[in-house]
């Protein structure tokens, strides 16, 4: 879980009981995580660290999407409502991967 | 070692002058610079488990590479498209397949292939083993009946020991030819360029213009050009979409989208190597750029059809002497060729 940044969103505040926000950076044209475990309803910021474009996405069941590509200092969140796992990676960039569990 | 002699104060003076201040990209243009030893290409090409490298794997993957009876009308190899007098590609704008049908696109180079995460312009085959066999069975390319093929094979006496030896037990078929073939093109490397010989230290082994042209290369407000031909093969193992003239056609080549249809891949291709760019005029999947300054010249313009170019492209400032000094480092990323042994085909 090394360069995890958890924002852990504010779980007193929150109205969204349990709901967590997390953060994965594209630096080196890698995701800062290879796995995650988060849980239905929590959200991951995908934030781009790279002096270049990356593109988000993830074509799973359980959680399509497609951020589109955006440049550095930019992020991008995506709310997990339903649970499987998700690969996801970046349209531009082949070998960019991380799976997401969502349980 | 205390005191240096004239030649050597003279190279440090040499080294001197060749340090630009470089902040924004974090490298430093000094011949040896730790900042630039990510340019080096690993010392052992990378082998999958079940194709570890031998001279025969080799030897009869150069056979078959090079075996005209392996397409239907018994005249194209796989040099035909791929060949080492054009640079491992075939000096045409774009390939000629079976009875010399014009292709859509040029042929890619086999050099460094091996380092590459995925293969082909769309990236549709990952592997060289995978990639192998496709234009064979291609009937626009070369066109081979592959029962007909493993048929001629398994009757020749010549291949039928060189795959005994290659492949021990495992008999003549897609996945041993595929294994060989592979082999062969992973001897397919540029590695040893002047631009090599720089960033391990050798300071006159570039021209002050192709030093300059790398910072150029590197400067995100300039070139732009490692934001996608990124170290160590000068390349992303990315696609991107250019803006070339052939996008604004009626029915464009979408490229990477049939294979992953998300918006931003219309029209986009993968990144090529610039390892030995020098020898494989001419230039982009479309074969539109005649020259390397012809390259320079489409980036310089941002690209000349709109709708989906990579981002990448809209930083690109360049002067006619920035054009000029990239040209120059390309060139000295070349490796010097070496002699290449044909080899002798099997009749029987
Ligand atoms: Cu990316």
């Amino acid at each position: 879980m090394k360069n995890f940044i958890v924002v852990c969103c504010c779980l007193a505040f929150s109205t969204m009981a349990n709901a967590a926000e997390f953060t994965v950076d594209q630096k080196d044209k890698k995701f800062t995580e290879s796995e995650m475990n988060i849980a239905v309803g929590d959200t991951v910021n995908f934030r781009n660290d790279d002096p270049f474009s990356h593109n988000v996405y993830s074509l799973s069941e359980a959680k399509s999407f497609d951020l589109g590509s955006y440049p550095k200092g930019e992020s991008r969140p995506v709310t997990f409502d339903q649970a499987g796992q998700i690969e996801v990676g970046c349209a531009i960039h082949f070998d960019m991967a991380l799976i997401i569990n969502v349980k | 070692m205390t005191n240096y002699s004239k030649k050597q104060l003279h190279i440090l003076l040499l080294a001197a002058s060749f340090v630009l201040p470089m902040q924004a990209i974090g490298s430093t243009l000094k011949a040896g610079d730790t900042s630039l030893q990510k340019w080096l290409l690993p010392g052992e090409v990378p082998q999958p488990d079940n194709n570890k490298m031998t001279p025969d794997r080799v030897e009869l993957g150069k056979m078959l590479f090079w075996d005209t009876r392996l397409s239907g009308d018994g005249n194209m190899s796989c040099a035909s498209c791929h060949n080492p007098l054009f640079g491992w590609s075939d000096g045409l704008p774009t390939a000629r397949g079976s009875k010399s049908k014009v292709l859509g696109r040029a042929s890619p180079v086999v050099t460094n292939t091996a380092f590459n995460a995925m293969q082909m312009w769309d990236g549709r085959k990952k592997t060289l083993e995978e990639q192998a066999m496709g234009p064979m069975e291609a009937t626009v390319e070369m066109n081979m009946d592959i029962g007909n093929l493993f048929k001629w094979i398994k009757s020749n006496k010549g291949y039928k020991t060189a795959f005994d030896k290659a492949y021990p037990g495992e008999g003549i078929n897609q996945s041993t030819l595929s294994r060989a073939i592979a082999s062969f093109e992973r001897t397919i490397v540029s590695n040893n360029s002047p631009f090599d010989q720089w960033v391990k230290g050798d300071a006159k082994a570039m021209s002050k213009e192709q030093v300059r042209g790398f910072g150029v290369f590197l400067d995100q407000n300039k070139g732009n050009c490692a934001a996608c031909h990124g170290a160590p093969n000068f390349v992303d193992n990315g696609f991107h979409n250019l803006g070339l003239a052939s996008y604004g056609d009626e029915k464009p080549d979408m490229g990477r989208f049939v294979q992953l249809p998300l918006a931003r891949m219309k029209g986009a291709f993968k990144t090529p190597t610039l390892r030995d760019i020098s020898l494989s005029a001419p230039y982009f999947h479309d074969g539109s750029a005649a020259t390397l300054m012809d390259v320079m010249q489409t980036y310089a313009d941002h690209g000349y059809v709109e709708g989906n170019i990579s981002p990448e492209i809209d930083s690109i400032n360049l002067t006619k002497q920035d054009m000029q000094d990239l040209v120059a480092f390309m060139e000295a990323l070349t490796t010097p060729p070496k002699p290449f042994t044909l080899p002798i085909l099997p009749l029987d």
